[in-house]
């Protein structure tokens, strides 16, 4: 189900936190939320799923076409999992599971027996076979962000919305689960909307990805295009690893470290090349960094494979020519 | 934390000094006038202790005890939860404002908390009796009515006379509304912090799964709140039962009437009979133990679950 936002605002006392916002999900994509902390990004995803409400106005939120907006969110089919996975601490990862279902009215509540199956399916499906008895002060980070997810597909949702899902994970954990959720996703096909504020997650994950700043979005595309073609200095920088250089005439340069090329000093062009000395060499694993100064003393990042690196046989200190195809912003 | 070597600890001399004086201070000061109530109570032997306890007078102030605690703990427990989850889940103009309110109970002084009701409904006061028996009036009649009806007519018959001759102060309704008041905010104050910290996350993923208010306080808010709830309506119970001050001042002092136990336990002490007062002492001071043995079950139980938490 897609999910059309149209120029939706949201002001908190005198904060401006969403800035009429537009925003198309098409119908079975993983879109990102990217941006910065306290760019809204939280408080429009709170909107979508019917936590928040937005200021008054021509906004509205189209579910498959359809006008949201007054629909309580109990009754909007949403899948939320939150960032810290707000389980029931009480009840047993099953009964937390099952808690959607639970709920419904009498009339439309499936059998015990039904649920229970449900239940267990939804624990094969995020892959915590027989830890249905546990509590959840009894499972990893992992594992419980796991339960909240699975939890939030009980009910059968029309579209997932997540709020840094692997936020309070570690960098191994969170890769593993990154890859994880892409490969659900695929194969279950539910529109999901996430939030993160990693741009290395956002670009892996994600279909589409929506830069935010400020209260507002910045630019929405694939994660190649957003990639290759930011469309301000802003995205160019968020999405890391960048050189910001001012040439000689002023103007200022974005060129990504492995834009550029090293050769040795003697094969210098004063058309096209600058002169730089190494002043840092990081060499391990497939992709070498090197710090280096240029002659006015700006600093760059350059990367390069270490196949290169060892043919070029470089060390700290050593004197070098760099030259680039640097893109105007 | 068990490690002996300890970076923070003062040297041995300092150490014992320290525990030695603490301990003369506990003795001293809680256990020696604990020791002294059932001391003097028993005295002059159980049969008296037991006379003392099972006279007239004695035993219509622990039943007006009791009901002032019946009716003060469940009010406040509502008033308490409802206050708490207003608080801690909304953001209104006033929210500071509401929140001292809850404490002026507190803050006030008790004789203060009694005055204000014999300014209210005293013979001289904003409401005097007999404006009230004007205002209760229509609702006189009515218990009346109901009063004489075949089957429940019982029930009825204390308010049907009450409400003919309405008297809050000197009278069993102006101590139950002097005890509401002054225990009000236990519950509330116990709850706010909680709540606070717990936050809204668990209630709101129960309203995005389809749960209805009511259902997310039974199935979700009151499984979190259970054991701070329980342990202000213990801290509750026990000022309700043991409050002095203000209802001193609503009450009169009618013999078998309008004292409580506390107060009791004072018209028994002016007129010294010590043996007869402290033995209903004693009753307050087993309370006391009773509330502080279930205190810190409740403790250990809600500090088991709030280390797994996370
Ligand atoms: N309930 C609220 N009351 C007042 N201000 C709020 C509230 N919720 C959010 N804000 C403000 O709105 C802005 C956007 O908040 P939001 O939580 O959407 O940011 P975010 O992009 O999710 O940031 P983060 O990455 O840190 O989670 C922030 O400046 C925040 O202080
Ligand atoms: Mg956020």
């Amino acid at each position: 189900m897609s999910i059309s936002i149209h120029s939706i605002s949201k002001t908190f006392g005198t904060y401006k936190a969403l800035d009429d916002v537009s925003l198309e999900v098409p119908n079975g994509s993983l879109t990102a939320l990217l941006g910065p902390s306290g760019s809204g990004k939280t408080t429009l995803l709170r909107i979508v799923a019917g936590l928040e409400f937005a200021d008054d106005g021509p906004g509205k939120i189209l579910f498959h076409g359809e006008n949201v907006v007054s629909v309580p969110a109990g009754k909007r089919g949403v899948g939320f999992v939150f960032q810290h996975y707000a389980l029931f601490r009480h009840m047993s990862v099953a009964d937390n599971i099952a808690f959607g279902l639970t709920v419904l009215p009498r009339s439309k509540r499936p059998p015990k027996n039904e649920i229970r199956d449900r239940v267990h399916e939804l624990l094969g499906l995020v892959k915590l076979d027989g830890l249905d008895k546990r509590r959840p002060h009894e499972l990893s980070g992992g594992q419980r962000q796991r339960v909240a997810l699975a939890r939030a597909l009980a009910i059968r949702p029309k579209v997932l919305l997540l709020d840094e899902p692997f936020g309070a994970l570690d960098a191994k954990v969170r890769k593993d689960l990154r890859r994880w959720l892409r490969a659900f996703h695929d194969e279950i096909g539910l529109t999901t909307l996430f939030v993160t504020h990693d741009q290395e997650e956002a670009l892996e994950l994600a279909d589409q990805v929506v830069v935010m700043r400020n209260s507002r979005i910045e630019q929405v595309g694939s994660p190649q295009e957003i990639y290759d073609r930011p469309r301000s200095p802003f995205v160019y920088e968020f999405l890391g690893n960048v050189n910001k250089l001012t040439s000689p005439d002023g103007a200022k340069r974005y060129v990504r470290p492995h834009e550029i090329e090293v050769v040795f000093a003697a094969e210098y062009d004063p058309v096209t090349d600058r002169i730089a000395r190494i002043q840092h060499l990081f060499s391990a694993g497939p992709v070498a960094t090197l710090s280096v100064r240029l002659d006015d003393g700006q600093f760059a990042d350059v990367e390069l494979s270490r196949k290169q690196l060892d043919d070029l046989g470089l060390s700290v200190g050593d004197e070098v020519a760099i030259r680039s195809r640097p893109e105007e912003v | 934390m068990s490690d002996p070597r300890e970076v923070t600890t003062e040297s041995r001399p300092v150490r014992i000094a320290l525990i030695t004086a603490a301990v003369a201070v506990l003795l001293l000061f809680l256990l020696l006038p604990l020791f002294a109530v059932f001391a003097e109570a028993l005295r002059r032997g159980w049969e008296v202790f037991m006379a003392s306890l099972t006279e007239e007078a004695a035993l219509s102030a622990i039943k007006l005890t009791l009901l002032a605690a019946a009716v003060s703990v469940p009010l406040n427990t509502l008033f308490g939860l409802s206050a708490a989850w207003l608080v801690t889940r909304f953001r209104f103009k006033g929210r500071a404002l509401l929140i001292s309110l809850i404490d002026l109970p507190f803050a006030v002084s008790p004789v203060i908390a009694g005055l204000v009701w014999v300014m209210i409904f005293g013979s001289k006061g904003w409401l005097p009796p007999a404006t009230l028996e004007h205002l209760l009036a229509p609702f006189a009649t009515v218990a009346s009515a109901a009063a004489e009806s075949e089957n429940f007519g019982g029930l009825f018959e204390g308010l049907a006379a009450w409400l003919k001759d309405p008297k809050f102060i000197f009278s069993t309704p102006g101590i139950i509304i002097a005890t509401v008041f002054i225990t009000f905010p236990f519950v509330a104050r116990e709850l706010i912090p909680l709540m606070e910290a717990q936050g809204a996350d668990q209630e709101e993923a129960a309203v995005t799964l389809g749960a209805g208010g009511w259902r997310i306080f039974w199935r979700v808010t009151l499984p979190n709140i259970k054991w701070g709830l329980l342990y202000g309506v213990l801290l509750c119970n026990a000022r309700a039962m043991g409050e002095f001050g203000a209802v001193s001042v609503v009450s009169g002092h009618i013999r078998g009437k309008t004292n409580t136990l506390p107060l009791h336990i004072e018209v028994l002490y002016n007129e010294y009979q010590f043996s007869a007062a402290f033995a209903c002492a004693t009753l307050l001071a087993l309370l006391a133990l009773v509330t502080l043995g279930l205190k810190s079950v409740l403790e250990r139980i809600s500090g088991h679950a709030a280390a797994g938490k996370h």
